[in-house]
């Protein structure tokens, strides 16, 4: 595939979808109903601000959201207060499907929403956007409606303030510049033409959110990249331009700790997809370092990178969805295998 | 007052209920235009966030002018009279600050929201206020958000409207975000004035023996405050900004002062002006500095009576409201209409603290008593309850 053509006809600037009442007219059209997911944990400073703005803008003036809802990992903080004050759904991650336990991480927030959620397209938006706007929500859900063939859009961020040339750099933060684009040119170039492949805003079909499984932790836009391109090709892909994102900026450790989540992440498909070969565990424990006083020390942090299986695995999701029950796996010696409740 | 005034009074506890429920929209709304910047002589961005607006809830004559105000008319079941709701667009914040808003179950922050993003706000949605309480007027509703109204902008941008809109204005309403029970109904003089302070390139600092544009401008500050003021008609000098100076060691070249004058009389103004203006000539000859004493904006004084129907009515509804009212005059929009004739009340939307500050706040639940008595003068207004008979 050429790039350049991928780019061409798979990127989108959210004004293409601003004219709202023929957006919503072309999904009632097309028989389309959309859930918007925002997970949280601690956000309380900027929560209020999301419920509003998508509940009055795209739920009562604009009908282009079906289904709201806040999904918490467990906040100390007033994020769900907050969230429900402004008349939001809020559920705590650990009471959707108990039957499968509970694991924190934001993957775990994204994937409990497919099950909770009954849109056919699910938006996810993170919820530390301080500039939020409901270009967020219809830049992403608007070449779903318009093109039945794409099944994911991701979101980019491109608006210079000034710049002299017409030709500028575009791309990503510091981990998508120096981890992720690295990877993805040297074994799958075409996710190269992803411009932000990290970024926390996606929309997507159901019939691919139940196929793909879901790392818990900072694994999971880039195991989503990975495996919707091998189930379904570029052609399943689209971006959407949402001009600036002003957010929180992590530290260099943090973003240490969100390459190592990526880099398992990462090195578990190539295993698994039969690009690369070795023997053994990866660890799981990042260990950085710091100065006290005149001495060294070593900072570990464990960062398992737990999956989720896809959803339409889960007998729970399959039974609320009208999905007959899997078949039971037999184990090597014909022995039913049980589900162990994690 | 007769029994369709008072009917009007009766509504206002079911509007305040009624209206609970559209606060998530103005607040959306208010959001939305606050991270819009508007200083002065900019709000064009918001004008047009404004329009769309209007045109989205198929107003008439949707549009932004050359001067950038926005305007959209509600047309009337008659449409005999036109009345005018105004909101001025600009801020006082330049682009370069972080306008962005926070949410709180029962606050909202960010610079420049009560001064004026909750009253461009309620423009943006006031049809759908109206249909939330079954509002119909006979009379036109001409809603402007309104450029230029502060500071240098010497509100250019109503006064463009009020020189070319085409049908006479039989009553106006501005509105404010902060605070509710403020009513202004009349103007004071004002003159807003700059005092600037320069000295030339070839300036002698042994002969002059000059200890530069700060200590200088400071005498002049003093010299302006030695001036006697009259206790009647109530008058006085607000030094609002002073910029002068570039570091720790280094002589000031250059000093500008901005000032206003208020007075209830416009002759005391102008005397006060004419003081300055010769304290200005004084220390250019003392000092060999050129100090400039520059007319920046300046308002006529005059108003309504207290006893003007509109203004009977407005403290009426506040009244049912269970709100005090608080009479002050203003020098903003209402200045304006003053001077065509126009009877023009400015009221508050809600309470809040830190005007003029980067966390700026509102209060979110006294909104919809706001909305309440916005309706209600609207209704009064449309039924003739505030026209002088």
């Amino acid at each position: 595939m050429n790039l350049n053509d991928w780019l061409n006809n798979n990127t989108y600037h959210h004004s293409a979808f601003s004219d709202l009442k023929e957006l919503v007219q072309l999904k009632q059209d097309a028989g389309l109903s959309i859930s918007l997911c925002i997970p949280t944990l601690n956000e309380e400073r900027t929560i209020g601000k999301e419920v509003v703005i998508f509940r009055s803008e795209l739920m009562h003036r604009h009908p282009l959201i079906d289904e709201f809802a806040v999904i918490d990992s467990g906040s100390q903080d007033r994020t769900l207060e907050v969230a429900s004050s402004f008349g939001a759904d809020t559920y705590l991650s650990s009471e959707i499907l108990p039957e499968e336990g509970f694991k924190r991480g934001k993957g775990e927030n994204l994937w409990k929403a497919i099950h909770q959620l009954k849109g056919d397209i699910i938006v996810y938006i993170d919820a530390d956007i301080k500039n939020i706007h409901p270009r967020f929500v219809y830049g992403l859900v608007g070449p779903l409606i318009t093109r039945p063939e794409v099944s994911y859009v991701k979101a980019f961020y491109d608006r210079p303030l000034a710049f002299s040339n017409s030709v500028r750099p575009s791309g990503g933060g510091r981990v998508t510049e120096i981890l992720t684009r690295p990877l993805f040119s040297l074994f799958f170039p075409e996710l190269t033409a992803i411009i932000q492949p990290l970024s926390g805003e996606y929309a997507v079909r159901r019939n691919v959110l139940e196929s793909i499984p879901f790392p818990v932790g900072y694994g999971v836009e880039t195991s989503h990249l990975l495996d919707v391109y091998r189930k379904f090709g570029m052609e399943a892909f689209a971006q959407t331009d949402l001009d600036q994102r002003v957010h929180r900026n992590q530290d260099t450790r943090s973003l240490g700790k969100m390459s190592f989540g990526i880099m398992q992440t990462f090195i578990k498909r190539l295993r698994n997809f039969g690009t690369i070969h070795f023997d053994g565990e990866m660890d799981t424990v990042l260990r950085q370092f710091q100065a006290r006083n005149d001495t060294y020390e070593t900072v570990e942090s464990d960062i398992p990178e737990y999956e989720r299986p896809p959803m339409i695995t889960i007998p729970a999701y399959r039974k609320s969805r009208g999905m007959p029950p899997l078949p039971k796996k037999r184990g090597k010696h014909g022995e039913e295998e049980k589900r162990t409740k994690r | 007052m007769d029994s369709n005034c008072e009917g009007i009074l009766e509504d206002l506890g079911e509007y305040v209920q009624s209206l609970e429920d559209i606060r998530e929209t103005v607040l959306s709304t208010m959001v939305m235009v606050n991270e819009i910047p508007s200083p002065t002589f900019k709000e064009r961005a918001r004008a047009h966030f404004l329009v769309d607006r209007f045109s989205e809830m198929e107003m008439l004559n949707a549009s932004v002018d050359e001067k950038d105000n926005a305007l959209g008319i509600i047309p009337g079941l008659r449409g005999d009279q036109d009345i005018l709701l105004v909101a001025h667009l600009d801020s006082l914040f330049d682009e370069t600050v972080d306008h962005t808003v926070t949410l709180e179950p029962r606050s909202a922050i960010g610079p420049g929201l009560s001064d004026n993003s909750l009253g461009v706000a309620v423009l943006g949605t006031l049809p759908l206020i109206m249909e939330r309480i079954g509002l119909k007027l006979d009379s036109n509703l001409v809603l402007l958000g309104s450029s230029r109204g502060l500071g240098k902008g010497d509100l250019e941008g109503l006064r463009f409207v009020l020189d070319n809109y085409k049908h006479p204005f039989s009553a106006a309403v501005c509105i404010e975000g902060v605070r509710i029970g403020r009513l202004s109904f009349s103007s004071v003089g004002m003159l807003r004035g700059e005092l600037t302070y320069s000295i030339p390139e070839f300036y002698d600092w042994t002969k002059f023996h000059s200890v530069g544009a700060i200590v200088d401008m400071n005498d002049m500050i003093n010299r302006i405050l030695e001036i006697p003021l009259p206790r009647k008609p109530k008058t006085t000098i607000v030094l609002g900004r002073m910029e002068a100076g570039t570091s720790y060691n280094t002589l000031p070249t250059k000093a500008r002062l901005m000032f206003e004058i208020r007075s209830e009389s416009d002759e005391v103004v102008s005397e006060l002006a004419h003081s300055i203006n010769s304290l200005a000539e004084e220390m250019t000859s003392k000092t060999g500095a050129l100090v400039q004493f520059r007319e920046i904006a300046r308002r006529k004084s005059g108003g309504t009576e207290f006893t003007h129907p509109l203004n009977t009515i407005a403290r009426e509804i506040l009244k049912h409201l269970g709100i005090k009212s608080r009479i002050t005059p203003s020098t903003s929009e209402v200045a304006a209409l003053i001077d065509k004739g126009i009877p023009a009340i400015t009221i508050g939307l809600t309470t809040g603290e830190n005007a003029g500050d980067i966390d700026e706040t509102i209060d979110i639940d006294p909104i919809a008593t706001g909305l309440a008595q916005l309706t209600a003068l609207l209704k009064a207004i449309d039924k003739g309850c505030a026209h002088e008979s």
